[in-house]
């Protein structure tokens, strides 16, 4: 078993109105440092696999399908083994 | 002519659409469910607006892998009969691939709900055969996210096979900026496929086909498919 993210974003240079609405609060607030601000998802599953390989291959099928649309959005993702991830938790106890 | 309005979780202009295909073309219409997986003796395929499955992910992107979906998809490539998509229909055409780009946010980032003024660039199509070429329509629009996209070889395709149908223009017909609600590239307000029997529009003809309603441009368009047949 194995954690995903998946991360959609929209594609550079395209009209990110979330990203421009909270760059203006943002500064507004003061803080007057940032640029480029833009909101993309993050879509949390779990996934049954065999190898984190096969993982990934049904992440990215299912990504051009359904969670990104190729027009306006690009995609990334990242696999954790759920058996590492709970093992890491453990020795950082 | 036989038409169905296809009704999705979400769809909230189904009935206006069957409303104006049952009073005021007197035509036959039956409501399809979403999960239906039959097609077969339908002339005329209407997906209405909305926001189907609550326009969840993106509009029109869960609404494309319904049970009805896959098999308009074929309806309309093999050529079967007429699709229309208005508004969230629009949206699940162009996120099913029967329509090329996408439509994103609207620029303003605002909900825009009023009349505006459609160009007919195209009226050799079973949607425009009713129009003259450039006449000019008042049509209302009610939509976030109308703004067409598309890449530059996509926009290319779209002129060079007069794939686009209606452009959004002011009330003597110029389309520019200023007449341009939501952003959209080349200011389009509505495409055809190839085949030219798919048509996605963001304007709402069903919303101004009865005088009561304060226009009857729309009755246009729906006049149009029934001489198509």
């Amino acid at each position: 078993m194995f954690n995903v993210h998946v991360y959609v974003r929209m594609k550079k240079g395209l009209l990110d109105p979330q990203g421009k609405a909270i760059e203006g609060a943002l500064k507004s607030l003061g803080y007057d440092q940032i640029q480029d601000v833009s909101v993309g998802k993050l879509i949390e599953m779990k996934i049954k696999a065999k190898t984190k390989a096969e993982a990934g291959k049904k992440i990215e099928e299912m990504s051009k399908k359904l969670l990104a649309n190729p027009v306006i959005e690009i995609f990334n993702y990242e696999i954790e083994d759920i058996r590492q991830a709970q093992s890491k938790e453990a020795t950082s106890k | 002519m036989k038409f169905g309005v296809v009704t999705f979780p979400g769809s909230n202009c189904d009935y206006d659409c069957f409303n104006v295909v049952k009073r005021v073309l007197k035509q036959p219409v039956e409501f399809i469910w979403h999960a239906e997986n039959k097609l077969d003796h339908f002339d005329c395929i209407i997906l209405p607006g909305g926001f189907s499955y609550g326009d969840y992910l993106r509009c029109g992107a869960i609404a494309k892998f319904s049970g009805i979906m896959g098999e308009i998809i074929k309806y309309a490539n093999e050529g079967r009969g007429l699709v229309i998509g208005i508004c969230n229909g629009f949206q699940i055409l162009t996120e099913s691939g029967l329509l090329p780009g996408a439509l994103q946010r609207n620029e303003s980032l605002k909900f825009i709900c009023r009349n505006v003024h459609l160009k007919c660039e195209n009226n050799k199509t079973p949607f425009t055969n009713k129009l003259k070429k450039n006449q000019v329509l008042r049509v209302p629009i009610a939509h976030g996210e109308g703004n067409f996209i598309a890449d530059q070889s996509t926009i290319l395709e779209l002129k060079k096979n007069k794939q686009i149908v209606f452009t959004y223009c002011d009330e003597k017909g110029q389309v520019n900026d200023a007449s341009n609600p939501n952003g959209s590239m080349l200011n389009i307000a509505g495409i055809c496929n190839k085949k030219r029997n798919v048509l996605g529009m963001m304007p709402h003809p069903e919303r101004c086909s009865e005088e009561i309603l304060g226009g009857i441009d729309g009755k246009l368009i729906f006049n149009s498919i029934l001489a198509s047949k």
